[in-house]
This record gives structure tokens, C-alpha cells and sequence, in this order.
């Protein structure tokens, strides 16, 4: 089977999928059953200085669902690690002299002065651990007290303390980036401007999932209030997708290595995350959703899926996509596509009519008998009821040939790419050679 | 054929050739990749799942389901193999309502288990297809082990034994391998000569020779295969069957169930086996219900199981009562066979009502027949001889599937313990090859 071991940022593991800081990894009793289960590293619970904070005393959580009451978002209000340093930094000294050959990561998150850094840093060395990483992310209640995402929206707070890091200690250090913020990439300079090895995002996002209707309260409620807490799940891998998408195609942080976090609950996931340039994974709300025993499939399918490719480790992925990611402008406006549906695979529910017919460019026909067809003089290819359709694979995009008339258009299909930047519509355009 | 009064008596060729064709196609034919997504959708995930508690073989479901979702059912495929071997048979043949699927979390949430069975058997499909097998033998050790009996129990050991770079050798006493998956389960079960595929795909594990029409006690002994092997393992199954023992049960056209199924999976073509228009099956178990099923789809007008005792006491699975109901096969129950009556060939059969009266099964005295042309008897298999200590009815064996005797283990239906299934077979057989090697590589 191909080689899933890495080396990131200097930090060694057996596989990249590794345990983001959160519940799962917040003590020793989970993380060795974590690595007993297959999981290549560990991003410890992210550590403060004592007095330790406290948590909330009622539900911690809120969640959506999808069908079948499948979890597709969590929220949380949960806090940073709530016991004693002492008590965290004896147990993953244990465990990592248990499992040398696993990745620990110690998340950090002290207030803004170097002392507490300094204070900090060689406690988590002695540990023997093997790396860390700072928690500018969390968007509740820590950033209150000037922590996690108050620190992460300001760059210049994100160069300062990396760079007390970097001076502090011979540790890789991951600065992880929180979401809530209007563009990504600068956060990211910030933190390669102050010298860090690596960057893993994404940490939550501000939400609230639901409100409660007798209670007129946000959920969770604590006795009748609620606060916004910090979204993950599956709902969130698109927003962490394009943000490391962002990042890895910024030249200024092309090279700095990248842990993709968000959503990750399978080995496609994972195998996303590594194309557009994550070199590791990190998974918290799927472990919390089934267990730590689902990092079998990952392996067993990324291995299957690089195996069928031809790629033999890690490296050969890891950006692959990165390449790909262009902007509108760029896009080939004489690629044309046409909807097509297999009538053998239709069931005939009519959602990709309703669909089209209703919100989009009436280019479905509905006969008596329930046939749904592609009118190709209205489809613009939207791609809206392939996305509606119920049945993988029924309704497909397939492209005209060069030389073949767009029926929709009347123009020809031309062969030669031609992108927004040259068209005759765009009043910046520059004209072709 | 099909026109006019059906006749009486035994005939072939009761049916149009399509029909046939139709009735003896995949039951439940396999699942696409659409149904086997929405299926596998289903599952939970549970922890410490019930349904793999429930699998003799203990194969990680969840896991296997989940690799099924995500599209890579070639690597669930390699979580069934790493645990059952014929997990392509099995996922046709279990009764997966009596073992996973009644343990599903869904099936007390909704009555609605997973389709365990038929993901599973989308899983092997898939990779036997691509004609892969998933494992590759460790380095030869030298050591050579005897398996007797190429059914399940056999072929599993056999495998795990080649597996672990043992030399095997299995002697069959039939002409082809496969045991009761070749010459007894239901056709409809495992059509395409899937049996001997599964038997080919299994042996290309290196390392396991096949010798057929080769049986103990005729053409060899034990001792001699202790003699010349480090280990023996009899997978040897129940050769023998249990007779009616009543007047008239030599008479024509009386036949053993598992003769009558033997001969319906070796026939090259279904029409040409002679079925009679009444039928009686006498008997509660799998092998009557498929005597009886198949004896319809053959084109009896009558098929009537009769059993001694009621219909809860039926070892047959629900589900495979309402396959033989819905067949058109009737169930009589709380009836023993009292004489068979006919002049060279039976006839009618005559029946006594049953009762429980302190614990006994007695019978109550009134009495009817049943117009039978043909009568099959599916009354329970027994053991062959092998010299070796029994327990109750079967070879005494203890953990690991070791009998009395030094170096020779045994599994499936020959030996004590556990049901008789197809994967109970493949279980025991599984496990007696690891203690086999556990002992050939010195552990002990
Ligand atoms: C009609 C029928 C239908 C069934 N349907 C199902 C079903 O749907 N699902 C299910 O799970 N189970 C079913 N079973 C039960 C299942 O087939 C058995 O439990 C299973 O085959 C047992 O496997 P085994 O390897 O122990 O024995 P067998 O399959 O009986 O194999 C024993 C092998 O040993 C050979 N042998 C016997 N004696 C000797 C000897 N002296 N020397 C050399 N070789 C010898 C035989 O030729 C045979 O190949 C059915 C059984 C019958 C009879
Ligand atoms: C209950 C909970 C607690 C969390 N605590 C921390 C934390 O202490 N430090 C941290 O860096 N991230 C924390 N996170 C964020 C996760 O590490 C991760 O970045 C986020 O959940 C997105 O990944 P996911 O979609 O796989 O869950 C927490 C998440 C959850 C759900
Ligand atoms: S998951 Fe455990 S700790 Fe949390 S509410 Fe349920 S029982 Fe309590």
C-alpha cells in the first residue's frame, strides 16, 4: 500500500490524520485509546496557564441535522482545557513516551505578554512533545478575555506572539487560524511573517444553530440564555476548503505547510484537504460523532484510493489542486456543457423540473407520462438539478465538441480558450493578440 | 407441457423452459451501486456494534459499511475476507435475520435492520469481479497440515493454514469442493455456479492442494494422516441422514431431502429432474423448507411440509417459512408420520396428530393422509465414523476446536458446539487453523 506516513513541518507521524484540540484528545485516557485506534497524531487540548478555566455546568453543545437525524453541524461553548497544567503536562509526557512514534502537538493559548509564553513554552518541552500550537482560533468566551480569535483577527498580535514563540523554543510551531475573520490570507502572512513552521485551520465558527421557541433562547440554553458558540461538522468543510485553497495559492505563503480542520469525516475529505495543500488532517466533531475507530476507513480508503492512482506517499498529493485554483475571471467562457438525463436511471420525482422551472432557465420539459428532458436551447448548464437530483449520477453535464452550435447561443463552440479578461463585454478587457 | 390437468405421478419437464430459468434465478439478486449507497447509508456506526457480536465470524460490520459508503467497497471487501473467507458465499446463504440483522439498532428502532446480507455480498461481489484475491501467504514454514472435508469448515481452515505459509492438503470424499455450498444449499441461494468460483477464487492463496473423491476411512485413515501430517483437521460434516424408520419407507419415490437437493444442484438442466405432482416433506428445517421450495419451483401442484411438533419449534427461520409459504408450499404442523402406503411406490403418507403432554411429545390418537407421489425426508443428518470420542451426537472438541485425539482438530457440523451454518462452519474452521498454527509454531 502507498506510504500514508509524514513529515510536517518536522513533526513525524505514521499517517496524517490526526486528532484536532478538543474534547477527544483532552486528557491521557483518550489519546492512548485514540492511538490504539489507528490515529496518527494528536493535537492536545489546547493548555492554559492555572488557575485552569471552568465550564459551563449545562449543555455544552447544539447541533443540525440532516436526514435521518444525521449530524451535520455542532456548536459549542466549550472552553479550553479546564484542569490543572501539571495534570495535562504529566499525562501527555506519558504518552508520548508510550507512543514515540505518534505525532503530540500541545495547543497553547496565554494571555498576550511574553512572560506567559516564556512561562509556558519549556513546561511543554520537557514534556517531550513534539511540537505546538497556538490557539488563535477559539470564538467564544476565551476571546472575551483578549484570547484564541481576539488575538487571531489581529495580524499584527499573530506576528508578535508567533515570533516569542519561535524565540522561546526549538519546538515546530502551528499557529491555528480562526475563521472569523473577511480574508484569510492575511492572518496567515502575519503568522509566516513571525516565523511559524506551519498553520492548521480552520478553528470554529461564530454561530448559534437554533433558537428555542417557548424559551425564546438560543440553544444550548443555560438557564434561559444562550451565548454564540463555534461551528464544525461537516456543514463547515466547504468554508475550510476554500480558506486553505486561499492560502496555498498566495504566493506569499505558498511554501508554508498547511493542517486542513473542518468537517473532515471520511478519506475523501481528507484526500481534499491534502490536494489543495494541507500536508496533515486534523478531525475533531466525526471522532465526537462516531468514535475514534472511523480513522480505520480513512486509512484503509486513502491508502485504496492512492493505490488505484499511482501515488505513493503523502508529498505526491499534497497540492495537487492547488494549481487548479483560479479566479472567475480566468474561467474558459467557451467551455460549454449540456445537462443529460439517463431516462434508465430516472425515478421521475420531478425535482430537477421544479428546479429549473421555478428558480432557474426553464430548460426542463415534463410530459404526461413523467419524462423529464433537457431542452437544450434553454439549459445555460447551471449544474442546478444534477445538484437536486436524488440519484448519483442520473443527470450529468457533458460538454459540446468544438466545432458542435450551442443551440441555446446559436455560436459555435470555439476550441481556443477564451476568459472574461478578453470579452468584448468587459470594459477592462484587453483585447486578444 | 404446461397445458391440461397436471399429472400424476413422477415426471420432468413439468414447466416451460423459461420458467425454469426464472424460477431458479438469484433470489435476491444483488444490489447496485445506488441502492447499495442508499443502503449502507443507514447504518449507525454503532459502538462495539450488536451486529458484530451477532456473526459468528465476527466480521466489522460498521467498518465494512462505512468503506461501502465512502466508495471503496473493495476495501470493505478486504474487512469481510480478513474475517470469513467465504464471506461471498455467506452474504447469500446466512440467515441473516436469526444473526446481524436481528441484532441491528435499526431493527428495534424501526423493524428495519440494515441490509447486512446483501451489503455485504455488494462488497465481495465487487472485488471477486476484478478476480483480486486480497491476501498474500507468508513465507512457506515447512509444515503440513491435512484438512478433510472441502465444505466451508474445511476450505476456511485450509485457507487460514495456507495463509500462515502452511502446506495443506484437503482430501474430499466428493468429486467437486465445497461441501453442502455445492451439493446442498438452495439453488436459487447461489446460482451461476457461484460454489465452485468462490472454491477457485479462495485457492488462489497458493499453497493448498486439493485431493477429490479421497475419503477417510475408505481411502485412507486418521492414523495414517497423523502419520504423515503435523496436524489434521476434519471438517467433515454430517455424511449420514436419519431415516423415517415406519412401514413403508422403502417404498418408491421415499428419498432422502439432501439426496434429492444433491441431485437438483448437480443436474445440468433443471426440467430434466422428474418431480412428482403431490408432494409430502417431512421434516422443520432448512433442508425441508428448500426440498419443499424447490420442489415447487419445479412444478409440484402440492407441496405439503409436515412437522411433529408446532410451528415456533421450527428450526427453519421465519423468514424462511414465509419464503416457502409465499412458494406456495404448505405448513403442517403438530403431525408425525405414522406408515407410507402405496403399491412399489408410496402413494399417501399417514399422518398422527401430535401433543405435549408432560414434556413428551405424543401423539393423539386421530389420524388423516396425504396424497403423495413423491416424499421427502429431511428428518436431521448424523456423523460418519471416525473412531473419535463424541459429544452427544457430534466429535467432542474443546477451545480451539481440539479433540480428544493428539494433533487432529475439527469444525463444523461434525463437531459439538454451535449451530449448523454455513458460517458457524467457516468460524470453527477459522479458529481451528489459528490453534493449528499456534501449535506448529511452537506456542506450545
Ligand atoms: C439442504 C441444506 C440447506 C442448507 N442451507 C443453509 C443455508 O441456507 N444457510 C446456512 O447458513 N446453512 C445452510 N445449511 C447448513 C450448511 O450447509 C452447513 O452447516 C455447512 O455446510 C457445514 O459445513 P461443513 O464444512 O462442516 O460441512 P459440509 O458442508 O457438509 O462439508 C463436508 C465435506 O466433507 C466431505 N466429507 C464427508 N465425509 C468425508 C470423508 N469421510 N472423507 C473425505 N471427505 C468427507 C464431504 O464430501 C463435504 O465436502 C444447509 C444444509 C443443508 C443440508
Ligand atoms: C467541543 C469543542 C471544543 C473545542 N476546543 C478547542 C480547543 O480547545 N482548542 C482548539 O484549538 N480548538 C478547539 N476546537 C476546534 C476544533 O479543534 C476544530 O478546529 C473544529 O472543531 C473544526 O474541526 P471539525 O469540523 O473536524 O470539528 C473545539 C471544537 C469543539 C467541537
Ligand atoms: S455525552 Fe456523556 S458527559 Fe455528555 S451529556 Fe452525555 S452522558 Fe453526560
Amino acid at each position: 500500500m502507498a506510504d500514508l506516513s509524514i513529515n510536517f513541518a518536522g513533526i513525524k507521524s505514521p499517517n496524517p490524520f490526526w486528532l484536532a484540540s478538543a474534547p477527544p484528545t483532552d486528557k491521557e485516557y483518550n489519546v492512548r485509546r485514540a492511538f490504539d485506534a489507528g490515529w496518527g497524531g494528536v493535537v492536545w487540548k489546547t493548555l492554559g496557564l492555572d488557575p485552569h478555566v471552568v465550564n459551563v455546568n449545562g449543555p455544552r453543545y447544539g447541533a443540525i441535522y440532516g436526514a435521518d437525524r444525521r449530524l451535520l453541524g455542532l456548536n459549542n461553548i466549550e472552553l479550553i482545557t479546564d484542569r490543572p497544567l501539571q495534570t495535562n503536562l504529566d499525562e501527555i509526557k506519558a504518552v508520548k513516551r508510550d507512543y514515540p512514534d505518534r505525532a503530540m502537538v500541545v495547543s497553547l493559548m496565554v494571555p498576550c505578554d511574553e512572560k506567559s509564553w516564556k512561562t509556558i513554552l519549556p513546561m511543554v518541552e520537557e514534556t517531550g512533545a513534539d511540537g505546538v500550537e497556538l490557539n488563535f482560533g477559539c470564538p467564544h468566551g476565551m476571546s472575551e478575555r483578549g484570547m484564541g480569535s481576539a488575538v487571531g483577527q489581529v495580524p499584527e498580535y499573530i506576528e508578535m506572539v508567533t515570533r516569542w514563540v519561535k524565540q522561546n523554543t526549538r519546538m515546530p510551531c502551528i499557529v491555528k487560524l480562526t475563521p472569523n475573520i473577511t480574508d484569510i490570507r492575511k492572518p496567515a502572512e502575519a503568522a509566516h511573517r513571525g516565523g511559524a513552521d506551519a498553520v492548521s485551520l480552520i478553528n470554529t465558527i461564530n454561530s448559534i444553530t437554533s433558537v428555542n421557541l417557548d424559551l425564546f433562547a438560543p440553544e444550548p440554553t443555560i438557564d434561559g440564555k444562550g451565548a454564540h458558540g463555534g461551528y464544525c461538522g461537516p456543514a463547515v468543510k466547504p468554508i475550510a476548503l476554500n480558506m486553505v485553497a486561499e492560502i496555498a495559492r498566495n504566493p506569499v505563503t505558498a511554501d508554508l505547510p498547511i493542517s486542513g480542520i473542518g468537517g473532515i469525516t471520511t478519506w475523501r475529505d481528507a484526500a481534499e484537504f491534502i490536494a489543495l495543500g494541507a500536508g496533515s488532517v486534523q478531525v475533531c466533531t466525526a471522532a465526537m460523532t462516531y468514535g475514534f475507530k472511523i480513522v480505520e476507513e480513512m486509512i484503509s480508503g486513502l491508502g485504496q484510493w492512492m493505490d488505484e492512482k499511482g501515488h505513493t506517499n503523502i508529498d505526491a498529493i499534497t497540492g495537487r489542486a492547488v494549481p487548479n485554483c483560479s479566479d472567475w475571471q480566468n474561467l474558459n467562457l467557451n467551455y460549454v456543457t449540456k445537462a443529460r438525463i439517463d431516462q434508465d436511471l430516472c425515478i421521475s420525482c420531478g425535482r430537477c423540473f421544479a428546479a429549473c422551472e421555478d428558480t432557474s432557465h426553464q430548460a426542463i420539459s415534463m410530459s404526461a407520462d413523467r419524462t423529464f428532458e433537457v431542452i437544450d436551447e434553454e439549459c445555460v448548464a447551471c449544474n442546478l438539478c444534477v445538484n437536486v437530483c436524488p440519484v448519483e449520477g442520473c443527470i450529468t453535464m457533458e460538454e459540446m465538441k468544438p466545432g458542435e452550435v450551442d443551440p441555446r447561443t446559436g455560436r459555435t463552440v470555439e476550441a481556443e480558450p477564451a476568459d472574461w479578461t478578453t470579452h468584448p463585454n468587459n470594459p477592462a478587457s484587453v483585447a486578444a493578440e | 407441457m404446461a397445458d391440461g390437468a397436471p399429472q400424476s405421478g413422477i415426471s420432468a419437464n413439468r414447466l416451460e423452459a423459461e420458467d425454469y430459468h426464472a424460477n431458479f434465478a438469484d433470489l435476491y439478486p444483488p444490489l447496485d451501486r445506488h441502492e447499495a449507497h442508499v443502503a449502507s447509508d443507514r447504518c449507525y456506526f454503532c459502538y462495539d456494534a450488536p451486529c458484530v457480536t451477532a456473526c459468528p465470524t465476527a466480521i466489522d460490520i460498521p467498518l465494512f459499511i462505512r468503506q461501502i459508503a465512502t466508495d471503496t467497497p473493495e476495501a470493505a471487501a478486504r474487512t469481510i475476507f480478513s474475517q470469513n473467507i467465504l464471506g461471498g458465499m455467506c452474504a447469500r446463504v446466512c440467515p441473516t435475520e436469526q444473526l446481524c440483522e436481528e441484532a441491528c439498532v435499526r431493527e428495534a428502532a424501526e423493524g428495519k435492520p440494515v441490509q447486512i446480507g446483501r451489503l455485504q455480498r455488494y462488497a465481495t461481489d465487487t472485488l471477486m469481479a476484478a478476480d483480486v484475491h486480497p491476501f498474500t501467504r507468508a513465507a512457506a514454514t515447512g509444515k503440513r497440515v491435512a484438512v478433510v472435508g472441502a465444505g466451508p469448515a474445511g476450505l476456511s481452515a485450509a485457507h487460514r493454514l495456507a495463509l500462515h505459509g502452511h502446506d495443506v492438503t484437503i482430501l474430499d470424499a466428493k468429486p467437486k469442493a465445497g461441501g453442502l455450498n455445492e451439493y446442498g444449499i438452495a439453488a436459487y441461494k447461489t446460482p451461476d455456479n457461484f460454489a465452485q468460483r468462490e472454491v477457485d477464487w479462495l485457492l488462489q492463496i497458493g499453497g493448498i492442494s486439493v485431493e477429490h473423491e479421497r475419503a477417510l476411512g475408505r481411502d485412507t485413515t486418521l492414523e495414517q494422516l497423523r502419520n504423515d501430517f503435523d496436524a489434521v483437521f476434519l471438517g467433515i460434516g454430517l455424511s449420514g441422514t436419519n431415516a423415517l424408520g415406519i412401514p413403508g419407507d422403502d417404498l418408491e419415490n421415499v428419498q432422502d431431502a439432501v439426496d434429492f437437493i444433491d441431485q437438483l444442484r448437480q443436474a445440468n438442466a433443471k426440467a430434466d429432474i422428474p418431480i412428482g405432482r403431490d408432494v409430502v416433506v417431512i421434516g422443520g428445517g432448512m433442508t425441508a423448507v428448500d426440498a419443499a421450495v424447490q420442489s415447487r419451483l419445479l412444478g409440484a401442484e402440492t407441496v405439503t411440509i409436515v412437522y411433529r411438533r408446532g410451528q415456533d419449534g421450527m428450526s427453519a427461520s421465519g423468514k424462511e417459512q414465509d419464503h416457502a409459504t409465499h412458494e406456495g408450499v404448505h405448513l403442517k404442523c403438530n403431525a408425525q408420520p405414522v406408515a407410507l402406503h402405496g403399491d412399489g411406490a408410496v402413494r399417501e403418507v399417514e399422518f398422527e396428530y401430535t401433543t405435549q403432554s408432560g414434556g413428551q411429545l405424543v401423539g393423539t390418537g386421530e389420524r388423516f393422509r396425504l396424497p403423495a407421489d413423491q416424499v421427502f425426508v429431511a428428518i436431521g443428518q448424523t456423523l460418519g465414523e471416525t473412531g473419535l470420542e463424541l459429544d452427544g451426537r457430534k466429535i467432542a472438541v474443546g477451545a480451539g476446536g481440539r479433540t480428544t485425539l493428539d494433533g487432529v482438530w475439527a469444525g463444523g457440523d461434525c463437531a459439538s458446539g454451535g449451530d449448523d451454518l454455513t458460517v458457524t462452519a467457516v468460524a470453527e474452521g477459522r479458529d481451528a487453523a489459528e490453534d493449528i498454527h499456534a501449535m506448529l509454531s511452537g506456542g506450545e
